[in-house]
């Protein structure tokens, strides 16, 4: 037993060890989750509710209908791209909480750039196109704006970039009940709708928008360019070190600069589906909170951009079941936060466990 | 503007600078506290209103004002120590802990905070220094609440304790070198479980300024990032208490400018007034970054590296 043949000496280690970083990698975020719920359930039996009847609610509002399983999908859809918004810096260790002031300003811009456009009778299509290119530039030049900051005059990233968001608010609300109103909203103040011609339709045979498509297609993107090439390669170099990447050469500004740049344009093209496709307009509606439950979302998908998608769908359940469960159990909407709240704490708690199972290489985010 | 708007605004700004100053004041406080052990806790803003949330409740049921003070200290004190004792673990990163906090600390105050949107609760009542004034607009600045020379007073023992005293030694040793602590017999780990949960008691006070103050209500609006402002402005105020104050009252009066224009009618524009403390925040924050580490930045904290 102890003479084995070399071969397999050689391969059966570093197979097991693969399964076992995979493992690991997948067995605390699941640890964590599963912890969270049973301190969840706790919480709930204190108030005299039941876990059970909760976590069924979630199960139904969710996923148990045609009709829910369409409705998590189009909450998951701003989830993704807001979280690959926190995830693409976080890979060049840059901690960037602009998602939300991001995608509104994409969201304004979007309506912006369309009000010229669809009140002359442009073509659908190249409006889309001119729409999307606003909303993109906006979010991408705030963020980057935050990554250059901290590139040229050593401002910490993480609070600019949540300062940036205030601002970014402001400046929307600002023209949305000014400069850009619509004189027909009266007691909620939104742009000029861009009308039902204008808006991006729905995926054929379901009632999701293009929003989702654009959202997995990135995440595959994306995922590729931080894996698969040497952008990704330094960036990924500077974030594990970044005196080791100046020392090599590497444009350590730029490359920041740019993952802010393209996490900002993740968000703003976000703000663009929440205008063109969901409200037609651009009001308070479209500041709902996604870019900071992307930002939990990012956290669990360990910021790798394939596992985004499921991650985003399961918050988009817990979302999508809200009403359901406010409905028979008397809770009210912000215990889904209570419960997001919990797993984003117990989660960053079990970092400590990070390269003690098996073999993944300890990451700090 | 005619002069006389222009001393409405004035007028108005001394007292908004003074009222609004008294959140910032004790959440900075406290972080200072935190901030001087080596540690920083973003997740204040979730204390500030968690603490507002829970000092309504209390003052609401048991009709003392004082009694919510009290409570939201001891909500921000459990607070703190959670995020302190999960940042003690190895490999936990504290600025993404205090990330957490603030969203799990305001998503109680939301929920349970639910069924207090309503009703109004004893507030704290104001000390009258405007007595000797006819000046209805004076008048009205000069009603200060106590919390404020509660702040000042605190400002101030902590300046005077951080040099002074055995425990502000320890508290500076721990947050400047923890080979040195360790050298000295000193358990870093528990001095800034205890600087975290220190700070977040004082930042609970804040947050019961918040709700017990005039108006004397909750809303889920209440606070709109004093807590993460505060942060920034300990860095600007360079970890010395008394600058705090100082810096507390500029930040007071920026954010009392919207509302002291808006006194006088000029409501064009009102959302960017409203932005100002945000955007003064900002722009300390790119006048003073570089600087940073060389003029009393505790050596161990990893906002400043």
């Amino acid at each position: 037993m102890l003479q084995a043949d070399p071969a397999s000496t050689v391969a059966v280690p570093v197979l097991t060890d693969r399964l076992r970083a995979v493992a690991a990698g997948l067995a605390i975020p699941l640890g964590a989750l599963i912890v969270s719920a049973a301190i969840f359930s706790v919480f709930l039996l204190a108030l005299g509710k039941s876990p059970v009847q909760y976590f069924e609610l979630v199960w139904r509002g969710g996923f148990g209908s045609w009709f829910s399983i369409q409705n998590t999908l189009s909450r998951a859809a701003p989830l993704i791209l807001t979280a690959l918004a926190f995830a693409i810096p976080a890979r060049i260790g840059l901690t960037m909480l602009g998602a939300e002031g991001a995608l509104v300003l994409g969201g304004l811009a979007a309506a912006a750039a369309a009000i010229p456009l669809v009140s002359n009778g442009f073509p659908v299509a190249p409006t889309l196109v001119l729409m999307v290119l606003a909303a993109t530039a906006a979010g991408g030049a705030w963020m980057g704006l935050a990554g250059w900051l901290r590139h040229a005059r050593g401002v910490n990233e993480t609070i600019s970039t949540l300062l940036l968001t205030y601002i970014a608010i402001a400046i929307s609300f600002f023209f949305i009940e000014g400069a850009l109103r619509d004189p027909a909203s009266a007691n909620r103040p939104s742009t000029m709708p861009i009308g039902r011609d204008y808006m991006v339709g729905t995926i054929p045979g379901t009632s999701i928008h293009w929003g989702l498509a654009a959202g997995v297609v990135l995440s595959v993107l994306l995922w590729l360019l931080m894996t698969r090439t040497t952008f990704g390669f330094a960036a990924r170099v500077t974030g594990g070190n970044p005196r080791a990447a100046l020392a090599q050469g590497l444009p350590v500004g730029r490359l920041m600069i740019a993952c802010a740049a393209i996490a900002g344009a993740c968000a703003g093209l976000a703000g663009f589906f929440e205008v063109a496709a969901v409200h037609g307009q651009a009001n308070a509606a479209i500041a709902a909170g996604y870019g900071f439950t992307g930002i939990l979302v990012a956290f669990l998908a360990r910021q790798n951009p394939l596992a985004i998608l499921p991650v985003a769908i399961l918050f988009g359940a817990i979302d999508a079941s809200g009403g359901l469960i406010q409905r028979r159990m008397g809770l009210p909407d912000a215990t889904a936060l209570v419960l997001q709240g919990l797993i984003f704490v117990v989660l960053l708690a079990s970092d400590t466990l990070q390269g003690r199972l098996g073999a993944l290489p300890g990451r700090r985010p | 503007m005619s002069w006389e708007a222009l001393g409405v605004v004035l007028t108005a700004m001394l007292g908004g600078a003074i009222r609004v100053s008294i959140p910032f004041l004790f959440v900075a406080l406290g972080e200072t506290i935190t901030e001087k052990s080596g540690r920083i806790n973003l997740g204040l803003e979730g204390t500030l209103v968690l603490g507002a949330m829970g000092a309504f409740a209390v003052a609401f049921h048991s009709g003392s004002p004082w009694l919510g003070v009290l409570a939201a200290m001891g909500i921000g004190f459990l607070l703190g120590l959670m995020h302190g004792v999960i940042c003690s673990l190895p490999r936990v990163n504290d600025i993404a802990v205090g990330i957490a906090m603030m969203s799990f600390g305001v998503g109680l105050a939301f929920f349970f905070g639910k069924p207090y949107i309503q009703p109004s609760a004893p507030r704290i009542q104001p000390i009258d220094l405007g007595f000797w004034t006819s000046n209805p607009s004076l008048s009205w600045a000069l009603q200060i609440n106590p919390l404020f020379f509660v702040g000042i007073a605190l400002a101030g023992v902590l300046w005077w304790g951080f040099a002074n005293t055995r425990p502000g030694l320890i508290l500076r040793m721990t947050g400047d070198s923890e080979p040195a602590a360790r050298a000295m017999g000193v358990n870093p780990i528990r001095v800034r479980i205890l600087a975290t949960a220190i700070g977040g008691s004082l930042a609970g006070v804040g947050g019961a300024f918040l709700s017990l103050s005039h108006p004397g209500v909750w809303t889920e609006g209440l606070s709109s990032g004093q807590g993460l402002m505060a942060v920034a402005l300990v860095i600007f105020a360079r970890w010395d208490p008394l600058r705090c104050v100082l810096a507390a009252l500029l930040f007071g009066a920026a954010g009392a400018l919207g509302p002291a224009l808006q006194a006088v009618g000029i409501s064009q524009g009102y959302y960017f007034f409203n932005a100002a403390p945000y955007i003064l925040t900002l722009f300390i924050m790119i006048a003073t970054a570089r600087k940073a580490g060389a003029s009393g930045a505790p050596g161990e904290l990893s906002i400043v590296r």
